[in-house]
């Protein structure tokens, strides 16, 4: 398996607004089944990288290749196919609120896969037992606890078979109790082999868990390595004193 | 008693017809307006800028003009060039246009209450602009308009009364043949005013209705 191509390749990522560069040449690449970490400030350009990569946020500049495929047209049809493709969480769930979670999760099962009521239904309810939310699956938004809701914003992405996940702080919105609840489930999803992409301030789950983290700041990827050497060993002072302030913070929280 | 007019039977069956013309130029009028409403009210949020500007367009004219006037350009203008229309579709037509403006306000404004977060999920999962508006902002919005879109509602009951104005004779317009064939105008206009209360209480209990079979936790209506 030395030549395999990566999952996710992603080149010269450029985003300008009016007089800020908010991510300047950023490239990486996943290969399958890994979890990398984007840490770094925010206003960094995390979340613009990872809303880059599904085109929520239409890069200026830059090449996405996924499965060896580059993505060259980033519109109608063929746009709607890469982002079912590309699973993605929100720090703020950002879950239907006028559906029950059941329907959070079928949605896009029967609107856009086309499947059909009760086969959706199904595999719905399926995802949100994997999430541990079968018993809440008739409950609406404003009913669930935050972890409650990021959960069901996880199943509602898997229900659609993404090949990645981008997660964007999935526990920055949380109270510190419930942070545990969606880490559990993305620790679950590593376990599973689902490749993933996300930003972060839980470094001791990321130093457990990352394959590789990223330390992006001012739109650039300023240093990238295993997480031992980020953590402890980095190039850069920057760097160093980062990840020195954010393990003081949130170092032992990774449980 | 026997003298009171509402007592008898050519006024009542009068009024009986003249209620049914108006419950014939309410009902559709208020569907299409609703219909008008999330029509012009989607373009103006979600359309571009020459979408929107029609849609502005289009409300800044038909709440800007009285409308009488509206139904006169309607039945009494359009002849002109050509067009001929029955009081009664002349009508409905005026009475659609003009309450479709006002919906598409309330409905504009639901929209814009619904967080952008939620489009963007939608996105995300691989909906399209007009999925993502039917299946997720929509629904959404339409609760949140439905009081203001209720109120419009009560109105229209009241302002199809005009329609007597292009000779389509509903209530109104009974009321006021039967004022005048009687000299009893006080007696006429408050049974007529009474028959409107009536309808408009029916409407008001009905959309109340309405809203709380659509309600879901966390769209609580205040006040």
């Amino acid at each position: 398996m030395a030549d395999t191509i990566p999952i996710l390749r992603i080149e010269h990522m450029t985003k300008r607004y009016a007089d800020k560069e908010v991510l300047k040449d950023a490239s990486l690449s996943i290969d399958k089944g890994e979890l990398k970490v984007l840490i770094g400030p925010s206003g960094g350009g995390k979340s613009t990288l990872l809303q880059c990569i599904n085109f929520l946020i239409k890069p200026d500049r830059g090449r996405i290749w996924l499965d060896g495929r580059e993505i060259v047209r980033t519109k109608g049809k063929d746009l709607y196919e890469y982002r079912q493709k590309v699973g993605m969480i929100f720090q703020d769930f950002n879950l239907f609120d006028h559906l029950t979670a059941l329907n959070n999760v079928q949605i896009g099962l029967v609107r856009v896969k086309g499947m059909h009521g009760s086969e959706a239904k199904e595999r719905a309810v399926r995802e949100l037992e994997r999430v541990g939310l079968r018993d809440y699956m008739d409950q609406y938004p404003a009913e669930l606890s935050g972890g409650q809701k990021q959960r069901v914003s996880i199943a509602r992405a898997l229900a659609m078979d993404p090949e990645i996940m981008l997660l964007d702080e999935p526990t920055s919105a949380l109270d510190p109790e419930l942070i545990s609840e969606v880490l559990d489930v993305i620790r679950a999803l590593r376990a599973d082999g689902m490749t993933m992409i996300m930003s972060t301030h839980q470094i001791g789950f990321a130093s457990e868990l990352a394959d590789e983290l990223l330390f992006l700041e001012d739109g650039i990827i300023a240093e990238t390595g295993p997480p031992a050497k980020i953590l402890y060993a980095a190039e850069s002072a920057r760097t160093r004193e980062f990840c020195s302030k954010i393990t003081e913070l949130y170092g032992s929280s990774s449980t | 008693m026997r003298d009171l007019l509402l007592f008898q039977p050519d006024v009542v069956s009068a009024l009986a017809r003249g209620l049914w013309v108006s419950i014939q130029l309410i009902i559709p009028s208020s569907l299409f307006g609703i219909v008008i409403g999330v029509f012009v009210g989607a373009m103006r949020v979600y359309g571009n800028t020459a979408v929107k500007k029609i849609g502005d367009a289009y409300v800044l004219i038909f709440r800007g003009f009285p409308l009488v006037v509206q139904l006169f350009i309607w039945y009494f203008g359009l002849p002109y060039i050509g067009i001929y229309l029955t009081p009664f579709v002349a009508a409905v037509i005026g009475f659609s246009l003009c309450s479709g403006a006002y919906h598409s306000e309330y409905v504009r404004g639901a929209f814009l209450s619904v967080k952008t977060g939620q489009m963007l999920a939608a996105q995300a999962l691989g909906f399209s602009r007009i999925k993502t508006i039917l299946f997720v902002t929509l629904p959404q919005a339409f609760r949140r308009a439905l009081p203001g879109c209720g109120n419009e509602i009560i109105y229209l009951i009241k302002y199809s009364s005009l329609a007597y104005m292009i000779t389509c004779i509903e209530l109104t317009g009974e009321g006021k043949i039967i004022a005048s064939d009687t000299f009893r105008y006080t007696e006429a206009f408050m049974v007529i005013g009474a028959v409107y209360l009536v309808l408009t209480s029916a409407a008001a209990w009905m959309l109340r209705r309405l809203e709380n079979r659509l309600h879901i936790p966390g769209f609580e209506q205040y006040g």
